[in-house]
């Protein structure tokens, strides 16, 4: 071996304190971006891989009924591989033990068929068997026996139910009696989410696969279909496939085929991964280039600390080259032990992480992808933009002639200090002023230990503030927003009445309905697919808010939009924007953007309801209504008040009622779901954070302590006692956090605000919301870390080498 | 034993300066390190160079190794402006003709008493054994102490082996026995004055210590950043016969 490399390993060995803090610091920063982005890859390719084997489709259609006959038709398009065609019907599912109505889906099946490997969007079973099917004999006595079916997971975990329970369902305005014979995953309904809702509540929406024979009888739909599935060659476009489809559909009242972009689980499931994918990939800049600075800070002091080595190896005859590559091993191996426990623990976390997402997605498997590419990158980058900063600070030393660097470094400038002029000289005693000496004759060296702890501290606050942001936004969405109690929708638009109807019942104070219709809104080039919603202008139940979060009114003619969505539409107060609707009658229509509003979760369009029927051309219709209930008084809580609403909206048989969504449970099951999941992340998040930030401080620390010991060593020779010496040092680390933690609040800020921007996309928008305990947290982690360094260094001066420190010139 | 000092005559010159000077800037400040030195010096000559404390005299040296340039005046080692040569001419130069003993020893810290002469040697053409040269000042029972475990005297040493080690044309000492005892000092002197006569390098010694000039070929007085005068011996005494 080479004795510059024997130089390096034993200074590797004699820095390895700090060797330990700088790849905790790359390792954290490197865990970041493996952990996102292989979690993101394996969740992608997962799903893919999933689609493939469970035959998801890629085209599909509702239409109101059509013969069997029609599927030869369709199955003739050119390109087409595999037409499916089923029946799917809107049902009520009542559980024993649950009075609040459950939306359900019965789709049909030929549970005969569905096994073959050809057959499109297979069901994989979790529990139990696929149903039986029935014979024509049975199916003549098939009236006292009970109907066999399969529900998905998601649906049934909640309510634990299991192969061998019963359910009792309303299709069509009859009951039946079902078991449940399976338990049932499906590529169609990864994302379980009832229609019109953007947040899933998996215990009030439930999925239920039926013998087709069985369904079609009981909705009416004997020898008819209301929905096709499609699998097409992979030359071929879906849209080429979906124009033609609509044009067979059309007279059989198709609602316009779309592929699997507009699928909603796809969509929920894809604007999912998007967030996911602007959060890993958010986190995985700041947190890889805060470390690349960092680390390009610390090398650099590193570095510089050995200038009069660097000129003597000069002076040797060492070319500029020599030593560059010399250091460039030295900072290699450094980086290298951050690297390789930044992968391993990148690796865990992200397989960690992906299956819990597995497990919350309820995918049948996990394809977990090594992301070779990904950290092949993210380790050149460090290793490549770490070396150029050694190299950079390796030529500064070499750029000196070798006579120069060997001298000490020259005090920039020999002054009393500020403080000290200002007649404060009295005050402060000798060790204090030797502090602020220090500061003014190394300012650079001070601004980049403020300039570290403040990332530190910054990089805290980016890590933690999320959890404030996403609770302000609840706040806002759920508390000044939504101020209903009950939110009901109708299975198809009714007419004013059923307000009366609904304010009739009892423990009912208010009633507000509104009315939402399926748009795609459109401006030039841009468009985007929606709902409008129209209120009554007196509207107290859901409020618009402005971008200032105060209530707006619902202008008489114009709309509203989610500010996101006016950028996105690249419009503004006064444009006019085309609609065209996708349901009643199905006319375009052109409407002038009256404002826009604030709106954190979704995008949509707001409208007076009147101007909107008047728009649709139809007579006051309602979709639904946002209700408030009486508070529970003294003998009744509130929850029963609820229970009770929901007895009588089952009893006095009000089919019309799809579903009642309860705010409190919706925020409930918000907060389970996505709440805690996006809680794991931050966990993991704010866990890499505190070892950023005390790999930072701690390598500040002892960088501070190998400049100075020297100096240190040699007042103790003079003798200033260990505490007194102690005090030096320690002092000036608490300056330095001192002013590090007001810039690394402001840094902090900056970056989140980076972050959101970052993130924001149409499912949600995070606003730039930090709480003072947030602030708080990072502050006192920055000052533990400070605390924790600083006993390390004392106990570390107190060990010093008197003479062995002043004996070698360093 | 006496020595005929016949070098000026039959020497080639290896160093000649003209007219450099050298000045710091600092801050406001100027400071005239060295004021217009014309120097020669011959191949095989042993010079001594003697001043008082800021005289110039590292200064000089310093740029004599190339390690420093002159802010105006040429340097020419041989043939080779040392003054306006290139930072791989000057590396070069640094790593295959000059032995440089630094003033402050300037030991690698991690590196052992041995390995700190590796450095050197690894890259060198035609170097000694590592080991050989350690001998040479004595300290083969300290190869393998690291600078913080030997004493001053013992790193200086260390220094000059590291120097000598390279069998290098010309060797510079930054006053080389500055914290050596009488006995150690003569012995490094000797060491010198060998490699002197027998290889025929060309020396130059910076010291405080004016007894030491009388083994020298030549003697620079240097005040001020000037040369004050240049003293020839024609006799020159061993170190043993040194008066410190
Ligand atoms: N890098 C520098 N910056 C500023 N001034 C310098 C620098 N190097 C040397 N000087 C000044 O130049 C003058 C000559 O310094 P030099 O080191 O050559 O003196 P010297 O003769 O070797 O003294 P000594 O015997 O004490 O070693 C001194 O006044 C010194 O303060
Ligand atoms: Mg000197």
């Amino acid at each position: 071996m080479k004795t510059l490399d024997r130089k390096i390993f034993r200074e590797l060995w004699m820095i390895r304190g700090q060797v330990i803090a700088i790849a905790l610091v790359v390792a954290c920063g490197l865990s970041t971006v493996i952990m996102s982005y292989s979690t993101l890859e394996s969740l992608q390719q997962t799903r893919e891989q999933y689609y493939q084997e469970y035959g998801f489709a890629h085209v599909f259609a509702s239409l109101k009924r059509a013969p069997n006959t029609l599927l030869e038709r369709i199955a003739q398009i050119p390109g087409v591989d595999k037409v499916v065609s089923r029946v799917l019907a809107p049902a009520r599912i009542s559980l024993k033990d649950f009075v609040e109505p459950i939306q359900g889906l019965l789709v049909s099946v030929d549970f005969q068929s569905i096994s073959n490997p050809d057959s499109l969007n297979r069901i994989y079973l979790r529990e139990g068997r696929m149903p039986k099917t029935t014979t024509s004999a049975e199916k003549m006595s098939q009236s006292n026996q009970k109907i066999e079916i399969i529900i998905n997971e998601a649906f049934a975990q909640p309510h634990d139910l299991h192969p061998g329970d019963q359910i009792k369902i309303i299709v069509n305005g009859h009951e039946k009696q079902l078991i449940i014979v399976g338990i049932a995953l499906s590529p169609e309904f990864i994302y379980q989410i009832a229609p019109g809702s953007i947040i899933p509540d998996f215990s009030r929406y439930g999925v239920i696969w039926m013998e087709d024979k069985i369904l079609e009888e009981a909705y009416d739909m004997d020898g008819a279909f209301n929905d096709l599935s499609i699998k097409h060659r992979s030359d071929i476009q879906s849209h080429v496939i979906i124009e033609k489809l609509n044009v067979i559909l059309k007279p059989y009242g198709g609602l316009g085929a779309y592929d699997r972009s507009l699928q909603v689980s796809h969509q929920f499931l894809s604007e999912e991964f998007k967030q996911l994918d602007g959060m890993g990939r958010t986190f995985s800049m700041i947190f890889l280039s805060v470390t690349i600075i960092l680390l390009n800070m610390v090398v650099g002091r590193i570095i510089a600390s050995q200038r009069d080595i660097i000129a003597s190896l000069k002076a040797f005859g060492y070319s500029n080259w020599a030593i560059g590559f010399h250091y460039s091993k030295l900072i290699v191996l450094i980086v290298m032990v951050g690297i390789v426990f930044g992968v391993l623990s990148g690796l865990f976390l992200g397989k960690n992480l992906a299956l819990l997402y597995m497990d919350y997605y309820r995918l049948p498997f996990l394809d977990y992808q090594l992301q070779v590419g990904t950290i092949l990158y993210s380790i050149s980058i460090t290793l490549i933009v770490t070396l150029l900063g050694a190299l950079f600070s390796v030529r500064k030393a070499t750029q000196l002639q070798p006579a120069e660097a060997m001298r000490p470094e020259i005090p920039q400038r020999y002054s009393i200090t500020f403080i000290e002029r200002l007649g404060l000289k009295k005050y402060l005693s000798q060790s204090s002023r030797m502090i602020l000496r220090h500061f003014e004759r190394h300012p650079l060296k001070a601004f980049m230990s403020v300039f570290g702890t403040a990332f530190a501290c910054a990089i805290m606050i980016v890590g933690t503030f999320f959890m404030d942001a996403m609770n302000y936004m609840m706040d806002i969405e759920f508390n000044r927003s939504h101020r209903e109690d009950l939110m009901v929708t109708f299975v198809n638009p009714l007419s004013y009445k059923a307000v009366y109807e609904l304010r009739n019942l009892d423990g009912v104070l208010q009633v507000e309905p509104y009315r939402s219709v399926a748009v795609k809104m459109q401006s030039g080039s841009r468009s985007h697919r929606t709902a409008i919603q129209g209120f009554m202008p007196d509207n107290r139940l859901y409020q618009v808010l402005d971008t200032k979060n105060r209530v707006v009114k619902i202008p008489e003619s114009g709309i509203l939009l989610t500010e996101f969505l006016a950028k996105k539409l690249n419009v503004t107060s006064g444009d006019m924007i085309e609609i065209e609707f996708l349901e009643g009658k199905h006319q375009d229509q052109q409407v002038q953007v009256a404002g826009v509003s604030n709106q954190y979760i979704g995008l949509s369009g707001y409208m007076n309801i009147n101007s909107l029927n008047h728009l649709l051309q139809e007579d006051s219709l309602i979709s639904g209504a946002y209700l408030t209930i009486e508070k529970g008084h003294s003998e009744k809580s509130s929850n029963e008040i609820s229970e009770h609403f929901f007895e009588q909206t089952q009893l006095k048989s009000m089919p019309q009622i799809a579903g009642v969504s309860e705010k409190k449970s919706l925020i409930d099951s918000f907060q389970k779901t996505v709440g805690d999941f996006m809680l794991t992340y931050i966990v993991f998040i704010t866990v890499l954070s505190v070892a950023i930030a005390f790999g930072v401080i701690y390598n500040n620390t002892r960088i501070t302590l190998s400049e100075r010991s020297r100096e240190l060593a040699s007042l103790r020779v003079l003798g200033y006692t260990q505490s007194e010496i102690a005090y030096i040092l320690l002092g000036e680390l608490a300056i330095i956090t001192f002013f590090a933690i007001p810039v690394g609040v402001l840094i902090g800020y900056w970056m989140s605000y980076g972050f959101i921007l970052g993130i924001q996309q149409d499912l949600f928008r995070i606003p730039l919301i930090i709480n003072l305990q947030t602030y708080i947290f990072s502050v006192l982690v920055v000052i533990g870390s400070a605390v924790i360094s600083g006993l390390f260094v004392q106990r570390k001066l107190n060990q010093i080498d008197l003479v062995s420190v002043l004996k070698v010139k360093e | 034993m006496t020595n005929e000092n016949t070098l000026k005559s039959s020497g080639e010159k290896v160093f000649l300066t003209k007219g450099i000077t050298r000045t710091y800037q600092m801050g406001e400040v100027q400071v005239h390190a060295l004021r217009g030195i014309d120097l020669e010096l011959y191949a095989g000559e042993f010079s001594v160079i003697l001043g008082l404390s800021g005289s110039g005299k590292s200064t000089l040296l310093n740029i004599l190794g190339g390690l420093d340039i002159p802010t105006t005046g040429q340097v020419f080692y041989k043939e080779l402006e040392l003054s306006h040569a290139t930072e791989e001419q000057l590396t070069n130069y640094r790593r295959h003709h000059v032995g440089f003993v630094f003033q402050f020893y300037n030991l690698i810290p991690s590196l052992t008493a041995l390995e700190n002469i590796s450095v050197v040697t690894e890259i060198a053409d035609d170097p000694m054994k590592p080991e050989y040269a350690l001998e040479l000042v004595g300290l083969t029972d300290r190869m393998n102490h690291f600078p913080a475990q030997l004493s001053g005297g013992q790193q200086q040493r260390v220094a000059i082996a590291r120097a000598i080690a390279k069998n290098p044309a010309v060797l510079l000492c930054d006053e080389p026995t500055g914290a050596l005892d009488i006995e150690t000092g003569v012995t490094v002197l000797e060491t010198l004055n060998r490699v002197n006569q027998e290889l025929g390098t060309t020396i130059s010694v910076i010291t405080h210590n004016a007894s030491i000039s009388d083994m020298a070929h030549r003697v620079i007085y240097l005040n001020d950043g000037q040369i004050s005068s240049i003293k020839q011996n024609d006799i020159r005494k061993t170190p043993h016969e040194l008066s410190w």
